[in-house]
Order: structure tokens, then sequence, then C-alpha cells
């Protein structure tokens, strides 16, 4: 039997929250939720887990540090050790103070851009990407919440999202 | 979800729905602009082009067409790289440091003030490559391995570190600002009309759909990109003032530089985003927006970073007493009574006794008045830099090579047309892009927006 699904279109986010926590506690699955700004609190109702983008960039931040050391360390140590104004670098170690801002540069830029990216990768967030919003008008002043469900649950759902205060509520 | 109380007053006035929210921010960019947009459009542009012609003939004849000679080899150039890059450091501070705190005045001037940083750093990019005196080979800048056998640059210069740091500083501030975009720009084209725009936002906005996982990354990458960017502003402008601090000369060699250069920095840009925005509230009609309450903030900033520059040169006078080294004693007498002695008391009434007026909260309060200081303190600030260089530079150890500065045309030239090379893409920023934050506004008009703040109260009594 084929799904339908389910448009819950609310003027208020806290509506939504709570049109969505009713759902849920029916024992439906909310597919996904559209928004023109981030809702505080959705994610736990419809179980969105917490994004670990942060972890990767920690491990970005990381590597930018160890790239930095060692090219540095190449550079200025091993390849060609020089002597300036007197201050010899034989060693990294005795050399370090004067390597801690590019380091940190460095641990900052791979952090940055490395977490950007993997975001815009992993949201797919590229130039050309088509939008999947199904409805226009949430990125300007409506949340809407989706649902796919089995024809006969349709009724009750309906009736549910129109008690939290849904304005619309279309099947497709 | 969070309450703010009545007493703090609205950030947003006027009620606004968030439909309201949407067509106010939205409706510049889908209307014609007007006779003055074109007018000072058109003026920034033929700067811009007058500033070309100035770069084009600094490369076509040499370095020797600008006023800096043998012993002040750093001017202008220097003097205008510095200056830009603090202007750029209000945006990042805005946008960043306030996240961090959680400040939502923040979300009305963060947008325009983080296009400010960039193109002011884009504008400081030009002194740092010209200065060079052959900027066709500025990629001997960069470690590249070079057919000269393994000589790299030398990482224990300042020099080179502020190659990266405002290289990190650019890249980073423009995906932050990038980054906050997408969902605007996705507003923009589900309600545009016009096919070809339609077009451009659609890719412009990477295709954004507002799912609650994507708003869930995209809050966790402007969390981590701001605790980034908070310490990489501080670094960039602690790291210029290296350039200087690193070196030997009296005036120069000094302790306090970093910190004193950041508060200096963050005070000529919060000043230039007053500039910027006391202009544009009007133009566009964001008064509802950007009220009053942000800019007694703003000027409260310029208080507190104006006092800390104060104190930072009083500090500069009495250590070059108090060390007892007749050199250093000797570079401040020079400045303050020396033959630029006009540019030393610019620099002191501007930065240090004007911004002292905002004490008053009629002076605070008053948009005439905060447009007046704004200007007057970037001015001050930029006679700081020129103070900074110059006078050192014209009396260092070796009298010999004592002379004057006098800039030429070409120096004029070129930091006029930075200016208007600013302005031109302040003003096609201004025309096509949201030049408020307008998601996030929409997510604090609960908290502070004035209509809910009534309910509110209702609610109590």
């Amino acid at each position: 039997m084929s799904k339908v699904i389910i448009h819950g279109i609310f003027d208020d986010e806290d509506q939504l929250k709570d049109g969505a926590t009713k759902v849920v506690s029916q024992g439906h699955h909310v597919k996904d939720v559209f928004s023109p700004f981030p809702i505080h609190g959705i994610d736990p109702i419809i179980g969105i887990k917490r994004t670990r983008i942060a972890i990767c960039a920690f491990i970005y931040g990381v590597t930018g540090a160890l790239l930095a050391t060692l090219m540095m360390w190449y550079m200025m140590i091993s390849d060609w050790p020089t002597e300036v104004g007197g201050k010899p670098n034989f060693t990294y170690l005795v050399n370090w103070p004067a390597f801690i801002p590019i380091t940190f540069e460095s641990t900052v830029l791979c952090a940055a851009h490395g977490m950007a990216i993997t975001f815009f990768l992993r949201s797919w967030l590229i130039p050309g990407a088509s939008a999947k919003n199904p409805d226009p008008r949430t990125t300007d002043n409506k949340f809407l919440l989706l649902l796919e469900v089995n024809p006969e649950e349709v009724a009750g759902i309906e009736a549910t999202l129109r008690a939290s205060g849904a304005s619309e509520v279309n099947l497709k | 979800m969070h309450q703010e109380s009545e007493i703090r007053k609205p950030l947003i006035i006027g009620d606004k729905s968030y439909k309201d929210i949407t067509d106010d921010i939205i409706r510049p960019i889908e209307g014609k602009a007007n006779k003055y947009w074109w007018m000072v459009f058109t003026l920034s542009v033929v700067t811009f082009c007058w500033g070309l012609c100035c770069l084009f003939y600094t490369i076509g004849t040499g370095i020797g067409v600008w006023g800096s000679n043998n012993g002040v080899d750093w001017a202008w150039d220097i003097t205008n790289f510095v200056w830009w890059i603090g202007i750029g450091h209000a945006g990042t501070l805005i946008s960043a440091v306030l996240l961090l705190f959680r400040q939502k005045w923040r979300m009305a001037i963060n947008r325009s003030a983080e296009a400010m940083t960039i193109f002011a750093v884009m504008c400081a990019a030009i002194f740092v490559t010209m200065h060079t005196g052959r900027p066709w080979l500025d990629y001997w800048l960069f470690p590249l391995p070079n057919q000269f056998g393994s000589l790299w640059i030398n990482f224990n210069s300042p020099l080179v570190w502020d190659v990266f740091a405002v290289s990190t500083y650019f890249s980073v501030s423009l995906v932050f600002w990038y980054t906050g975009l997408i969902p605007d720009f996705a507003t923009i084209r589900d309600r545009m009309t016009k096919p070809l725009a339609k077009k451009v936002y659609s890719i412009m906005s990477f295709g954004w759909s507002g799912r609650a996982k994507d708003w869930s990354r995209f809050e966790e990458v402007s969390l981590v990109l701001a605790g980034l960017s908070t310490p990489l502003v501080f670094s960039v402008h602690s790291i210029v003032s290296t350039d200087f601090a690193t070196a030997v000369l009296p005036g120069w060699h000094t302790t306090i530089f970093p910190p004193y250069f950041v508060a200096g920095a963050v005070f000529s840009g919060f000043a230039m985003v007053l500039t910027l925005l006391l202009i544009m509230r009007k133009v566009f009609g964001l008064e509802s927006y950007i009220n009053l309450k942000h800019i007694e903030y703003m000027n409260i900033v310029i208080i507190i970073t104006g006092s800390i520059v104060g104190v930072a040169y009083l500090t500069e006078l009495f250590m070059s007493w108090y060390s007892g080294v007749e050199y250093e004693q000797y570079a401040f007498i020079n400045r303050a009574t020396g033959p630029y002695w006009w540019a030393y008391a610019m620099m002191m009434t501007c930065n240090v006794i004007s911004p002292q007026l905002f004490w008053f909260k009629k002076i605070r309060t008053s948009l005439i008045a905060t447009f007046i200081l704004s200007i007057v303190v970037n001015i001050g600030m930029w006679f700081e830099r020129f103070v900074i260089i110059v006078p050192t530079l014209c009396r260092t150890y070796l009298p010999s090579t004592w002379n004057m500065y006098h800039p030429t045309f070409v120096d004029i030239g070129i930091f006029v047309g930075t200016i208007g090379m600013f302005f031109t893409f302040f003003l096609l920023f201004a025309r096509f892009f949201p030049v408020i934050a307008q998601s996030e506004l929409k997510s604090i008009v609960k908290s502070s927006g004035s209509e809910w703040k009534k309910k509110g109260q209702e609610n109590h009594h």
C-alpha cells in the first residue's frame, strides 16, 4: 500500500513543536521539519541526534597544527637551518616560540575551512544544488512538519495537527 | 524558551511579524535603486578608478613615485594597511565575540559589519602587496619550493606571520560570512519572481532547504567558527603590532603594542560600523531593527576601547620616561613636539578626548553626534598609525638618515581609491545582499520584539 505524505503547516514554531510532540507520542514518525530559522528544542522531539561536526573541526584543527609544525621543522630546522639575527635555529624546541603564531593560524585555517566544507558536503549545499523544501513559504514565515504515513492514519494526524494550531494540512 | 525581562528595551520595535521582517529586509533588493544610491555609487566608482590609475602608475614606474624615501621607508602604505585591517576587526568582533557572549543586539548589525570586514581586508591587502615594491614577486611571501635551491622564507619573522595571519583572517571571515548568508539567499530565491535573479540567488543559496538537521549543523558551524574567529581576530592585530614591536627602533620596541593595537582596531572598527549603519538604516528604512539601543551599545564599546587606547598612549609616555633610556625618551618627545606634532595632537584629540563625550547619555543617543564622532574617531585612528610610523622613522638612530616625509599625489590617490573601492563594494552588497541576517533576527522576535514584550507584561499583571 502506498504511503501518504502530510504537510502540516504552522505559523508559529511553538505550535509546531507542540504538534510534533503529540504526533510522535501517538507513535508516528516525523520525517522532517522545514523552518525559516532554527527551532530550538525540535531535534530531540523528532529524533535528530546531536551533530558530530564539531568533532570533525577538532580533528581538522589538530591536523592543521601538525602540518604547520612539520612544515616549519622541515624548512627551518632540517632542510636549511639559518642563523637570523644571531639567533640559531638548530633545534625545533629552541626556535619554538617564533613558530607559535603560524601554528595557531594553520590550526584555525584548517579547522574552519575543513568544518565548513564538511558541513556543505554533508548537507549537500553546493552551487547549483536544487532546494528540497516542499513549500517555498518555509524560508519566509511558515513552519512545515513532514510526515509519511499509511492512508488510514491520516485523519487522526490531521486532527492532532489542527488541534495544535496548524494553519494548513496538505496531503500529497 | 528563553524569556527576556520586560524592563529591557525591545531590540525590534514596531510589532513585526516574521513576514514583516522578510519584507522589510528583502524589499531593497527587489526594488530599483534610487538616485542617491546611483549618485554615491558613481562617485565611489570614479574614486576607485582613480585609485586604480595610481596603482598602475606605481607598478609601471616603480615605488619611487610614492613619498616614501630612504629614511622613511614605511609611510602611507603601512599606515593605510594597519588602518584598514583595524577597521575590519569590528565585523569579526560583532559576529564572533558577541555571538559567544549571546548578545542579541548583534543580529541586526553583524551581516553588514562582516561585509565591511571583508572589504576592509581587501583594501588592506592592496597596500601590503604593493609596498613590497615588486608586487609580481609577492608569491615569494609563501613557502613555495623555488629555483634558488632550498631557500625558504624565514618563519622567525613577524612579517611572515602577518602573511599567514591576514590570509587566514580573510578566508575564514569570508566563509563565516557566506555560511550565514546561505539561508537568507534561499529566502530571496523562494520569493523572487524575475527568472534571472531567481536563478542567480538559487545558485548562491547552494540549495538550502531549511531542514531541521541542516539547521542543527548550521548552528554548530556558526558557534565553532565564532569560537575560532575570536582568538583569530586577536591574533591578527597582535601579529600586525609585532611587525613594529620586534623592531629595535625606539618608539616601536614596546611590549604594550599587541593589546593596544587590538583595542585600537576594535575602536576604529566600531566607528566605521556606526558611520555606515547610520546612513544605511535611513536609506533602507531599517530603523525598526537598527534602533537607538544598538547605537547606544556600540557607542559604549567605543568609550571602553577609546579609553583603553588613551591609557595605552599615556602608558607609552610614562614608560619612555621611566625606562631612563634617552633614545626612547627622545622618540616620544619627538612625536609630541617634533616636526609632526600636529599629527600627534590630532591623534590625542580625536582618540582620547572625543570618545569621552559619549559618557553623556544625550550625546551617545544622538544620531548626529554619533555620526560626527564616528568619523572623528576614524580620522584619529588613521593619525595614530601615521604617528607610530612616520615620526619614528624620520628620527631614527642614524641622524644622516633623518628627513621629512611628504605624500605625493600617488600616495593620496591610492588611499582615496581604496576608500572608493570600499564604498563601491559596500554599495553593491547593500543593493544585492540581505543587509540584515533576517533568519537570525526572526529567532529573537519572541524574546526581544516589542509585541511579545507587551504580551509578557500583560501576562504578569
